[in-house]
């Protein structure tokens, strides 16, 4: 037996019923309301059963990083930074690589930042949220479970239909805004967005709105026409308000692969992207590129999308996540073993 | 940030071959590290990469690479070779039913580009095929998604079968299947929810509308940029309902596609469609060979040569090369040249499909002055026939003329006739080397003699 699929059950607790009968959703939210305390102390004790670190180690781990869509580079430099350490440390045996590999994980991503996660928004007044991102990665499903969220947190919440462009987007946005009570501010299908954005920022600073969460049509981005659309469209909002958009969020699919690092690079050179919502996360995809992302471009990742209904936006947590990078890993190893 | 293709990544392995006259199996070793590196940078699977990095070397060691003058390229050309057979035969057909309606299922997870694609495939089934389709709302979950296919029906013409969010969509199908026969409709495509593959009471709601008629073909819609999970993706879709083909949508991004493979090498099912584009025309069949060049990062050269084939007539490319040789080459011959780039296209995005074109720097955010192509061209108009065909007669108040016709200035028609003057030399060099070549080739040991 390996030392994952041990330490996954340690983590998860052995009796069979529950290994059996708990969906991988559920075990990422569990995972997601340990407190980090409990995660080094089961890890702990884990790794006092697992014997040596050799190479069969190393590359065990660097497997379940690349099958977490890490990607190569981060991960080559991951395994580098830890057998770097190992040796510093003379690490001969596991009792000290817990710490250090989830130390090392939790600090390439955080990169010596603390609360890089919090959303950035004005104290008083209205603060502009817009969101960007490829097409079919969960913009509007997003923005409708964040517009919950800030509404339950008291705020004033407005949404804007700048997807003018995909047929039903402003349809789909609208039953969203009904179902969190929030208003939508929309124009018909095949409008200029930066139009829109400009009557929803105007509306927005009328009616005394907090936050005004902007929709935008998905678009690739090697097209050259939509990104200087995006640019004009972050311009006209920029110009309403100065400090405007205080949030640009990135919403980028949890199984997309490397290309999700070309993604972030170039909707950052667009529109300057603050932060990232991994959707789709309550799959079997683990969205390890956000550490590339993190580790390259220094865009934080803010929210984690987990499922389709109106509360299943979470903020992220970059020890938990790593954790789920390796319990979704062991599931894998799991499922093997019991296919042989 | 585009990553390098494997032939730019083995140089470096290659470099240090080249002296040693002799490749051994380390070197091979080491190249297929490369081979690793470049299929895992695509996103193709790590399992199916090791298996297929383990064959290709079997294959490379045991056979002519040591030989080989040009390891490097026999590599490339052996992987590549492996990877579009293993991406399977060139387009498969659509399978139709021999007692209409032929159903097709359309699955995948959320956001893959369902719908879009279902409009797509009803479009082509109408053109192409001649069918008449009926477009299946079975999409009660996502917001506005019954709306999204209406508006998409409505684009193409096309009737869609909807029965509102309130009804189950086993029901809304068993219903969309009596319209059908009653309106004579040969081919049925459902657009069923995007569902995760491991949410089991959806995954059943699939399997109970797959009982109803059996479907002629259950595609699974695959987003072209999905990464390591393709392959959980592909086959929990294939074990729970058993698909008979899949579409790789949004390839008209910069994604390498390693998905494709990944997909293919577990499911076995070939993937019978690429989406392009958000255009309703925009579904193209699938090519393994060009896809096996993309995920190694070689450059599309072959859609560039169709598009060149499809735009030059071979009788004018012909007697433009006689032209070449004999210098007789005109303005004119120049202006229809240059007619004949701009029917291919952007050239950006021509130049894009060149391999290699990602390496040059500067070039993957080149835009390419399509102005200045349109100025040359109007310069040209301005010059008399005499002109065009002996332009040394042109000098300062011809010049003068031209510039003042054109809407350009003196020193743009100076640069034109540089340009020219060197393109006829660059001709002449090019011409003579050809013949030389020929020469040489005609008489083998020719040069020897010379020693």
């Amino acid at each position: 037996m390996s030392f994952f699929k041990k330490f996954k059950e340690k983590m998860l607790g052995s009796t069979p019923e529950v290994e059996e009968t708990v969906s991988i959703t559920n075990k990422f939210k569990e995972g997601l309301s340990k407190t980090r305390n409990q995660f080094t102390s089961k890890v702990n004790d884990l790794v006092a059963k697992y014997r040596k670190v050799d190479e069969d180690f190393f590359e065990e781990l660097e497997e379940i990083l690349l099958q977490a869509d890490v990607g190569f580079e981060t991960v080559t430099e991951l395994m580098d930074s830890l057998r770097f350490e190992v040796q510093r440390k003379n690490i001969k045996n596991t009792s000290g690589i817990q710490s250090v590999i989830s130390e090392k994980l939790v600090e390439i991503y955080k990169a010596g930042e603390d609360d890089i996660a919090e959303l950035q928004l004005e104290e008083s007044g209205l603060s502009v949220i817009l969101f960007v991102g490829v097409n079919g990665v969960g913009k509007t499903t997003t923005i409708g479970k964040l517009a919950h969220r800030l509404k339950e947190e008291g705020k004033n919440v407005m949404l804007a239909a700048g997807d003018t462009f995909r047929a039903g987007a402003i349809d789909q946005l609208q039953v969203w805004g009904d179902r969190v009570g929030v208003e939508v501010i929309k124009q018909s299908e095949g409008s200029d967005p930066a139009a829109v954005m400009y009557d929803a920022v105007r509306a927005a600073k009328s009616r005394n709105v907090d936050v005004l969460i902007c929709d935008t049509a998905g678009r690739l981005q090697n097209k050259v026409n939509l990104m200087n659309e995006l640019e004009k469209i972050h311009r006209v909002i920029s110009r309403e308000i100065p400090d405007a958009p205080h949030e640009v969020l990135l919403a980028l699919d949890a199984t997309t692969g490397q290309n999700a690092l070309v993604q972030a690079q170039t909707f950052k050179e667009v529109t300057n992207v603050t932060g990232i919502v991994l959707t789709k996360l309550d799959g079997t995809a683990k969205g390890g590129i956000v550490l590339a992302i993190r580790n390259k471009l220094h865009i934080p990742v803010k929210f984690v999308g987990l499922g389709e209904k109106m509360d299943d936006l979470q903020p992220f947590d970059a020890e938990k996540y790593v954790y789920g990078l390796f319990a979704d890993g062991l599931d894998l190893e799991d499922a093997e073993e019991s296919d042989k | 940030m585009a990553f390098e293709g494997l032939a730019e990544r083995l140089q470096g392995t290659l470099q240090k071959i080249k002296g040693k006259g002799k490749v051994s199996e380390a070197d091979v070793k080491e190249m297929m590290r490369e081979v690793r590196y470049a299929l895992l940078e695509a996103d193709v699977n790590l399992k199916v990469v090791k298996e297929f990095v383990k064959n290709v070397s079997d294959r490379a060691v045991g056979q002519d690479v040591m030989k080989s003058l040009t390891p490097g390229q026999q590599v490339v050309k052996i992987v590549k070779d492996e990877l579009t057979e293993l991406m399977g035969g060139e387009q498969s057909q659509i399978s139709f039913s021999s007692r209409p309606p032929t159903v097709i299922m359309m699955v995948g997870l959320q956001g893959a580009g369902k719908t879009t694609t279902t409009g797509k495939l009803a479009n082509i089934l109408r053109k192409k095929y001649n069918k008449k389709p009926l477009l299946v709302a079975a999409d009660i979950y996502r917001p506005a998604a019954v709306q999204q296919l209406q508006t998409i029906g409505k684009q193409l013409s096309l009737p869609v079968f909807a029965l509102g969010t309130d009804i189950s969509p086993v029901e809304i199908v068993k219903q969309a299947m009596e319209q059908a026969k009653e309106e004579h409709h040969d081919v049925v495509i459902i657009d069923t929810a995007g569902r995760l593959h491991i949410d089991e009471t959806l995954m059943q709601e699939l399997k109970d509308i797959r009982a109803i008629k059996e479907p002629d073909e259950v595609f699974l819609v695959v987003d072209a940029m999905t990464g390591q999970d393709a392959v959980n993706v592909a086959n929990n879709f294939n074990d729970a309902i058993g698909i008979t083909g899949v579409v790789l949508t949004k390839l008209d991004g910069d994604t390498r596609g390693g998905a494709a493979l990944s997909i293919r090498s577990v499911t076995q099912k070939p993937i019978k469609f690429v989406g392009m584009g958000e255009k309703m025309d925009a579904l193209e069949p699938f090519h393994p060979e060009r896809m096996a060049s993309r995920i190694l990062g070689m450059g599309d050269m072959m859609s560039l040569i169709e598009k060149a084939q499809a735009n030059v007539d071979e009788e004018r490319a012909k007697e433009l090369e006689e032209k070449f040789r004999t210098q007789s080459f005109t303005f004119d011959d120049f202006l229809e040249q240059i007619g004949q780039v701009k029917q291919m296209g952007p050239l950006d995005e021509i130049l894009k499909m060149l391999p290699g074109a990602g390496k040059i720097k500067g070039l993957e955010n080149a835009k390419v002055d399509e102005k200045q192509m349109d100025r040359v061209e109007a310069i040209i108009y301005s010059m008399t026939t005499q002109e065009k065909t002996t332009p040394e007669i042109i000098n300062g108040p011809r010049k003068k003329r031209i510039a003042k016709g054109s809407g350009t200035s003196i020193q743009d028609i100076n640069r034109l006739l540089k340009q020219f003057e060197d393109m006829k030399k660059m001709m002449k060099q090019m011409t003579n080397m050809q013949q030389k070549g020929k020469k040489k080739m005609k008489m083998p040991g020719l040069d020897s003699l010379f020693k």
